[in-house]
């Protein structure tokens, strides 16, 4: 969004209807599997510029919760137990995490439940 | 192109020589081609050809030269002493560590025909009427893998494989909670020590030959170790192995299924308990491995948008973890 229109959602749109319209029907084999893959990565990038943002303040809120600056430090807290008596919180913290990452990257893996929210 | 032609004419005439001297007599080589793998890990598909005309459909596997030590000579005798306790095998023509031969480690064997696409597999017409009986059969399978005599297979190791995956992920830069909650979990929750068997390691829907008869062939045994045998079971039921369908032994069968093969042929009871631990501990396990095949990609070492995008496959083994241990991790 920092440059204006077309903004970065709409030039990733674009390229990923090149890649399913254009590309996709003239290439077979390895390469229409791999074209098939690129357009997936793409409509990631869509998805994350849409949610990347509000996603990011949702955890960096939950992480300030817990007393952790980042998922590093969440991590090392919960290899050497340091928020063990927070154990719940943690869970709920990570869970929350993976959940919006697979609606940017795959929401089609998520338990209906989790799909949207 | 006359370099890829010369190659595969060098090649070709390796082959022959690797053969005349495992079959004892002149062979020609005949439709040679590359079926997977770029430049390591390759597969080439070709027909050995007698003088007296006879045809042999074989599979050549070929490592990067740089390979390892004696892992190409471990598989084969692996696959040789699988086929010996009644696993579907391919007959293993030839094989070496020495890159000498064919320029890299290599297997030469026997080319089955059949569908190893776990898509097609779970979905296509032709595979309907054994879809069934899939689980039950990787039941009977793996209890006769079990059952190799571990002298048979020689220079085996046994390794800490919880220990070997927690190294995996803490050796990457992109800090992961659910992994580590996972890697916690299987830490505190290791099952009593067992036999020690000789494991699979990659048994799983994608890496078995299925023809509309059932499973021909268990492929990839590149992970062969000593172990506890309970890891394959859990292994195969790891949720990405069920490839979208929602049935949890590969995506074609249920545990009863499968346990109740393994039970019959092998005479051991499951706990299915141990089975979940390991199915825990598979899915964390290819969470690394999804790390180590972007990580190919973000090192320079093999650019490709296809494992750029199993990173983010990281993302779903973390999200199978947590609900596999739901209601199990610490706290309340």
């Amino acid at each position: 969004m920092a440059h204006g229109i077309p903004t970065t959602g709409e030039l990733a749109e674009a390229v990923r209807e090149f890649l399913e319209r254009d590309v996709m029907p003239a290439a077979d084999g390895r390469l229409r599997f791999l074209t098939r893959v690129a357009a997936n990565v793409v409509a990631q990038i869509e998805r994350e510029v849409a949610l990347g943002g509000q996603h990011a303040q949702a955890h960096a809120e939950r992480l300030s919760t817990l007393g952790v600056a980042n998922d590093v430090e969440l991590a090392r807290a919960i290899r050497e137990g340091s928020l063990d008596d927070r154990m719940d919180e943690v869970v709920a913290a990570t869970r929350a995490k993976v959940v919006d990452k697979l609606r940017v990257a795959n929401p089609r893996h998520l338990r209906s439940a989790d799909q949207n929210s | 192109m006359t370099g890829v032609g010369a190659a595969v004419g060098v090649l070709e005439d390796q082959l022959r020589a690797v053969l005349c001297e495992a079959l004892a007599q002149d062979m020609a080589v005949r439709d040679l081609r590359q079926l997977t793998g770029g430049a390591s890990r390759q597969t080439w598909s070709f027909d050995a050809v007698g003088s007296d005309g006879s045809v042999r459909p074989l599979i050549l596997r070929r490592d990067p030269p740089e390979a390892h030590g004696e892992g190409m000579s471990i598989e084969a005798r692996a696959i040789r002493a699988a086929r010996r306790a009644g696993v579907p095998e391919p007959e293993i023509i030839a094989y070496g560590d020495d890159p000498a031969a064919l320029d890299a480690p290599f297997i030469v064997m026997e080319r089955l025909e059949g569908e190893t696409l776990a898509r097609r597999i779970l979905r296509d017409e032709a595979y309907a009427e054994v879809r069934p009986r899939l689980a039950e059969q990787c039941g009977e399978i793996l209890a006769r893998i079990h059952s190799i005599p571990l002298d048979e297979v020689p220079g085996l190791e046994h390794p800490d494989v919880v220990a070997d995956v927690r190294e995996t992920i803490r050796s990457y830069d992109d800090a992961s909670p659910a992994l580590e909650l996972g890697l916690r979990w299987l830490d505190e929750h290791r099952p009593p020590p067992t036999d020690e068997v000789v494991v699979h390691g990659d048994f799983r829907n994608g890496n078995l030959i299925i023809g509309p008869d059932g499973i021909r062939a268990v492929l990839d045994w590149e992970l062969v170790h000593r172990g506890d045998p309970m890891q394959d079971l859990g292994y195969l039921c790891v949720r990405a192995w069920r490839f979208g369908v929602d049935r949890p032994v590969g995506g074609f069968g249920d545990y009863e299924d499968l346990f109740r093969g393994y039970e019959r042929v092998s005479g051991r009871s499951v706990d299915p308990e141990v089975v979940r631990y390991w199915e825990v501990f598979g899915t964390v396990w290819w969470g690394g491995g999804c790390m180590d095949q972007a990580w190919r990609h973000l090192s320079g070492d093999e650019r490709s948008v296809e494992l750029a995008a199993i990173g983010r496959r990281v993302w779903e083994q973390e999200y199978d973890v947590l609900l596999l241990l739901e209601g199990r991790l610490g706290g309340a």
